[in-house]
């Protein structure tokens, strides 16, 4: 079987589309961020969550009336939401408070929920989980988590632009930086909470997105060598499109184990599949559309004379070859 | 030929050893399989979240450990100028790390100095103004006086969770400021007792009491507490609930670090109570002190609170008693607390966060389920796409599984939820390798040349790319494990590995795989691919 066999798309003609698609998606979510702010989870915002497990079935609505008589305070700042799998009658509830740091009494708050629930009279129920978040340490993990980002995307900057060319870098970095954007955009459209799973899926996400692009950028980098006479923008077009089968298999694959972990990982997950899922989609469009676009407007479509010189570092024995122009037929090979 | 021989033998080497250790343990627990006790030593380590339990997060106030710094070296300077007959109006502590000196005579200042100079080694004296002097302690010295008092919070937290009796705890510094204690106490159920038993302070200290009084106010002397002396809330009797001010001499007789050990014990009136024994150097204190005050109150001051002030009868040495009203449990506590040592700091709690073993089971059982049917897509994928060749594939991303579960064993790494998820993805993203190898097989077939001569030129060709592509990903997987903690650390170790031995399994285990077919046919025309 083989799909995309020889195909033979012209790739860079519809870079300005794929550019404005994106910047319409990714201003988007800027505005959506700007409407409604990012959602942080609770180890960002800081909080009391508690998850309860009810021997019998209790709805939102008669949770959050318990906590709304019995709650001190009343329940407006308090989010109600099922948890899990609805035969397992969980409910989670989120206060915007904790207790006093001082001392062994940070739990009070959960304490309090805990009590309006059972005068709330919704039968027996017992804490499965308990989290507790002061307000200090949000801020700490958020300036944590934009540095790694920021560094790993330096990282990846500097080893492409020791391995490629500095414009291999750019065109690698800002397409993650891209799918970055999209990614985000699509997790404030869908009002995920930004929790540490999705940050650490945001930065595998990266990773995962350079991937696609380093494939694309090896051969072009390999056909750089072999066809010295035409342009950088033919030569990226015929790489794209002969990376294209790989580029798409290699997404299936990893999409569906994305999907799995989506509809089977559970709960806490959640948050961690859908952001793969995105990353995974937007990294193989990026990888295609934009990395090779960036390194062609970057350094003009020009013939490629003055960047055959590519540092020759893969497969220096066997002289190049590209496929399509080779006129020997040698021993009869078969491919099913 | 000879060469093949061996590549088979190192993959089945590889694969068993890795099994064994990786697999095995894990197959033994679940359907009761024996198994040598070394090797269930090795077995994968279930993170927090999958396990259950607690996790705290704790910041160590060091200002406390500056401030009792400042306040104790004033009062040595205190001390020295009154042998040397200096007077002075007031000396305070102004802040955690400065104490100013008023109302030194003129005619004296030189005198100051030098006794300043002689006491004071850890602090700057400032230009002295109308008498008046601000020491401020040294940079580095605030320093040291932070990082000691964070480890040796750190460790009288550990002394403490041991007594608690907690397998397998995890005490670690962290934090930007390197002030945060982490604490991990897997499968612990009474989360408040753990927290209270870690928090308090527990500063024992004795003190002969000159009055005791019911307000604050009764015991100050010219509307001061006078010199060397404070006030200590307390207690006055079991059952009363009045409050009672003792002043005390400032300056301990005896405290926690002298003592021996501690224990539940009764008192008199068969009371819960914690009795105590000092150490030899403590005993030669309090006897001195109890001998010279018989009569006398003695203050049981407990983090700032008198628990009990009996009258000292007699001369006591080593042997002594806090009793209160106390409950049993509170009693054990505070032995245990007492055991442990003082905490040279307050503690602030930052986090917590509780995971009920019910959660923790929900959650390995739809990592797995998700891990099994991630795992049964791709595998069909690849046997419908490249059919025998896809055979190839999926013993790769087998042995690729199991070098992960082997590695993760071996060095201790602990599975979290996140590292399932990570486990998961490596599947999915670990066949990447393999089919960038059969892709580029596939086009050098077309190429017309040998199925040999395409299979060598594939996996040459695409050796320098995935050197690329893996150390890029291992680039910033290195950053998320900086980042994170606890469970995303699990998950960044996870995918380190898996694309360790990805590199392993896709070129080494796939390659000679495609050799061990090729080398039991002659001619070969066709590759099912």
């Amino acid at each position: 079987m083989h799909i995309f066999k020889n195909t033979n798309y012209d790739f860079l003609r519809w870079r300005w589309y794929a550019i404005a698609l994106s910047w319409v998606i990714i201003l988007a979510g800027v505005v959506a961020i700007a409407k409604n702010g990012i959602p942080k989870g609770v180890e960002f915002a800081g909080g009391t969550v508690v998850i309860n497990k009810f021997e019998r079935p209790v709805s939102i609505q008669q949770v959050r009336e318990a906590l709304d008589r019995n709650f001190p305070g009343g329940g407006q700042n308090v989010v109600v939401q099922a948890y899990g799998d609805p035969t397992q009658n969980q409910v989670m509830i989120r206060v915007p408070q904790i207790g006093a740091e001082q001392g062994a009494s940070l739990s009070v708050v959960a304490q309090q929920a805990n009590d309006a629930l059972r005068k709330g009279n919704l039968g027996n129920f017992s804490t499965v989980s308990t989290q507790i978040v002061g307000p200090t340490v949000g801020a700490d993990l958020a300036r944590r988590g934009v540095w790694a980002t920021v560094l790993s995307l330096v990282g990846i900057l500097a080893y492409l632009a020791f391995r490629f060319q500095f414009s291999f870098g750019v065109g690698a970095v800002v397409a993650t930086m891209h799918d970055l954007l999209i990614t985000l955009a699509f997790l404030a459209f869908f009002r995920y909470d930004m929790t540490l799973n999705v940050i650490a899926a945001l930065l595998t996400m990266t990773g995962y997105s350079t991937n696609d692009t380093i494939v694309i950028f090896d051969r072009i980098r390999e056909n750089l060598r072999s066809m010295r006479r035409d342009s950088l923008n033919h030569v990226i077009n015929v790489s794209v499109n002969q990376t294209l089968g790989r580029t798409i298999i290699v997404s299936g694959t990893a999409l569906l184990t994305a999907l799995a972990l989506f509809f089977f990982g559970g709960e806490v997950l959640h948050g961690f599949a859908f952001t793969m899922v995105i990353g995974i989609i937007t990294g193989t469009y990026s990888s295609v559309f934009i990395a090779a676009a960036i390194v062609s407007l970057w350094r003009g479509a020009g013939p490629t004379r003055a960047a055959a010189h590519a540092p020759a570092t893969a497969t220096p024995t066997t002289a190049p070859q590209q496929p399509a122009r080779r006129q020997k037929p040698q021993r009869k090979a078969r491919a099913s | 030929m000879q060469n093949l021989q061996w590549k088979v033998i190192t993959i089945v080497v590889v694969f068993v050893v890795f099994a064994a250790v990786g697999v095995y343990p894990i197959l033994s627990a679940w359907k009761g399989l024996p198994a040598p006790g070394w090797l269930k030593e090795k077995q994968l380590k279930l993170g927090l979240d999958l396990k259950g339990g607690v996790h705290l997060v704790l910041r160590v106030q060091t200002d406390d450990a500056l401030r009792l710094e400042t306040e104790t070296e004033s009062e040595r300077l205190r001390e020295e100028l009154k042998t040397r007959n200096i007077p002075v109006t007031t000396i305070a502590a102004i802040s955690p790390t400065q104490f100013k000196v008023e109302g030194i005579p003129p005619a004296q200042d030189a005198a100051f100095r030098q006794a300043a100079n002689e006491v004071q080694a850890n602090f700057d004296r400032g230009s002295g103004v109308n008498g008046t002097y601000l020491f401020t302690m040294r940079p580095n010295i605030q320093v040291n006086l932070r990082d000691e008092a964070v480890v040796q919070a750190r460790q009288t937290i550990e002394r403490r969770v041991n007594e608690l009796g907690v397998t397998e705890p995890q005490i670690a510094q962290q934090g930007a400021g390197g002030d945060e204690i982490l604490v991990q106490l897997p499968g612990v159920a009474e989360v408040e007792r753990a927290k209270q038993i870690i928090g308090s302070p527990g500063l024992l200290e004795l003190k002969i009491v000159e009055r005791v009084a019911g307000s604050k106010e009764e015991l100050l002397v010219n509307n001061q507490v006078p010199e060397g002396m404070e006030i200590v809330p307390g207690v006055s009797a079991a059952g009363d609930t009045g409050n009672l001010y003792y002043l005390v001499k400032r300056v301990a007789a005896v405290t926690g670090r002298d003592l021996r050990s501690a224990r539940p014990s009764l008192d008199e009136n068969n009371r819960p109570a914690v009795s105590f024994t000092l150490n030899s150097e403590g005993g030669r204190k309090f006897g001195k002190v109890s001998g010279e005050n018989i009569g006398r109150q003695l203050a049981i001051i407990l983090d700032g609170r008198v628990q009990s002030a009996p009258t000292l009868e007699s001369r006591i040495t080593t042997e002594g008693r806090i009793s209160g009203s106390f409950t049993q449990e509170e009693v054990q506590n505070l032995s245990l607390i007492l055991r442990s040592g003082a905490l040279p700091a307050s503690l602030t709690y930052l986090e917590e966060h509780t995971i009920g073993p019910s959660l923790g089971a929900d959650s390995i059982r739809s990592g797995v389920l998700a891990s099994v049917v991630g795992l049964l897509l791709v595998v069909a994928f690849m046997l419908i796409y490249y059919k025998l060749s896809g055979v190839n594939a999926v013993i790769a991303l087998i042995f690729n599984l199991v070098i992960l579960l082997g590695l993760m064993a071996y060095i201790g790494a602990v599975m979290t939820l996140p590292g399932i998820a990570g486990f998961v993805l490596t599947m999915g993203i670990g066949v990447d390798s393999n089919v960038l190898i059969f892709e580029r097989i596939k086009e050098e077939l077309e190429a017309q040349r040998g199925v040999r001569a395409s299979i060598n030129a594939g996996f040459a060709r695409v050796f320098w790319t995935l050197v690329d592509t893996h150390l890029a990903a291992l680039i910033s997987c290195a950053f998320l494990f900086q980042f994170g903690t606890g469970p995303i650390r699990g998950f960044a170790v996870t995918l380190v590995i898996g694309l360790i031995s990805n590199l392993f399994t896709s070129i080494f285990v796939s390659k000679t795989l495609f050799e061990m077919v090729l080398s039991r046919r002659q001619q070969v025309a066709t590759l099912s691919i």
